[in-house]
């Protein structure tokens, strides 16, 4: 079971690799559209990235109230 | 006495695609042009899609026109007479006159006799739909040669206040000859539909409810209760990107053919994005020339994989001969995936 730190540091690569923000820009605070400019198709290839390195189904009706980062790792932490 | 026996009908062997041709509307609206209908910006609509411009149909250039147009061109390549066509199919959810099916009228204008002509609703997979019919059609012994036509004029069921979808439809019109051949033109299809999805592209209203509310509708253009096209994009993308790279691998491993022996890929061009994570999902080779019409044509659904077949032979980036992988998905949700040979 990865803990929150790993969670994190894992989705802070997974963003930097399809959006190109850098790791340390990731943070639990930031919201991804407003701060990450992660636009709504980075947003799919985020989370289908995340299924597979976490191992948890993020279903299309949840990505929507995945506003920020923290929101993201929380639903991975009670999730996967 | 013995039973009689049904004599059966016998076919081609095999069957490929003769020829291709293209019809695009001569009326080009670059993103300036939309932008006076929605709050966006060329960036916006460049990043997000990969757009530039996109054609709209006048008038003129009626569903039927840019079929004949298109299919004028293919008859010429396959080198065939019209006659000797014994199908058409179209392939098209924008033709807005339901009966008769618009295949007949283009087959009487081309001059294919009593040739069967039907219309066939697969939405952006139309083609590859329209393609696997043809195939059995020419191998089962009922037709010789089968036109198929993926035409479009969704500018007809566009929402041009909607910064959603407003920028990504555009018309016009490809058609394909398939006739018999000595070898294998076309490999196994591998299609199939997901209903429990039928929501996330779909016309927003059917037309008797729009017309039970006489007000309301004011044509393309007007108030947004005309029946418009309308899309849900991150679970299209999901679906058409993840799901989609699979139904392609399984096109090109029941072809018997790897990725690398491609000498084009010709996704629908529902959107670049798509097709770049596509392209990254099913892990293509960078040597394999993919089709990116969708820049100056816009998203044209069932027209857009003959359209960009025919710019990818006539720029030269793909040649006769040459195998490519095609793949339509759409609303449905619909898709059609197989390797064919290119004319």
């Amino acid at each position: 079971m990865a803990t929150k730190d790993e969670v994190l540091e894992g989705l802070a690569e997974i963003v930097n690799e399809i959006a190109g923000i850098p790791t340390e820009d990731v943070a639990l605070d930031k919201s991804f559209t407003d701060d990450l400019d992660v636009d709504s198709l980075s947003m799919v290839e985020v989370v289908v990235a995340a299924e597979e390195r976490f191992d948890v189904k993020i279903p299309d009706d949840e990505v929507k109230n995945l506003k920020t980062v923290g929101d993201a790792v929380d639903y991975i932490l009670t999730n996967a | 006495m013995t039973k009689p026996q049904i004599r059966p009908a016998t076919g081609a062997r095999y069957s490929r695609i003769h020829g291709v041709g293209g019809y695009r509307p001569v009326r080009v609206i670059p993103n300036a042009e939309v932008l006076e209908w929605i709050d966006s910006s060329d960036e916006w609509i460049r990043t997000r899609s990969g757009i530039t411009e996109r054609r709209w149909a006048g008038p003129d250039e009626s569903v039927a026109e840019m079929s004949v147009q298109a299919a004028g061109k293919a008859i010429a390549q396959a080198g065939i007479s019209a006659d000797r066509i014994g199908g058409v199919i179209v392939a098209t959810v924008s033709h807005l006159k339901q009966t008769p099916a618009i295949a007949t009228e283009i087959a009487e204008r081309l001059g294919c006799g009593t040739a069967p002509a039907f219309d066939i609703s697969a939405a952006c997979a139309g083609f590859g739909y329209g393609l696997g019919l043809a195939d059995g059609m020419i191998r089962g012994g009922n037709a010789e040669y089968v036109l198929v036509i993926g035409v479009e004029r969704l500018s007809d069921l566009t929402d041009q206040s909607d910064r959603s979808t407003a920028f990504i439809f555009g018309d016009g019109a490809g058609a394909a000859i398939v006739g018999p051949s000595d070898v294998p033109g076309i490999g196994k299809l591998i299609w199939g539909s997901d209903g429990s999805q039928a929501d996330v592209i779909t016309q927003t209203e059917a037309w008797d409810t729009a017309f039970a509310k006489p007000d309301a509708v004011n044509g393309p253009g007007g108030e947004t209760k005309w029946p418009y096209l309308r899309m849900d994009g991150q679970p299209v993308f999901r679906w058409a990107v993840w799901e989609m790279a699979k139904v392609a691998q399984q096109a090109l491993d029941a072809a018997g053919v790897t990725a690398d022996q491609l000498g084009a890929f010709i996704p629908h061009q529902a959107n670049m994005r798509i097709t770049d994570a596509m392209i990254k999902a099913l892990k293509l080779p960078e040597s394999v020339p993919v089709a990116r019409d969708i820049a100056e044509t816009g998203n044209t659904s069932a027209a857009s994989i003959p359209l960009a077949m025919e710019r990818m032979l006539e720029t030269g980036e793909a040649h006769s001969g040459d195998l490519a992988l095609i793949i339509g998905f759409g609303a449905g949700l619909v898709y059609a995936a197989a390797v064919v040979t290119l004319p």
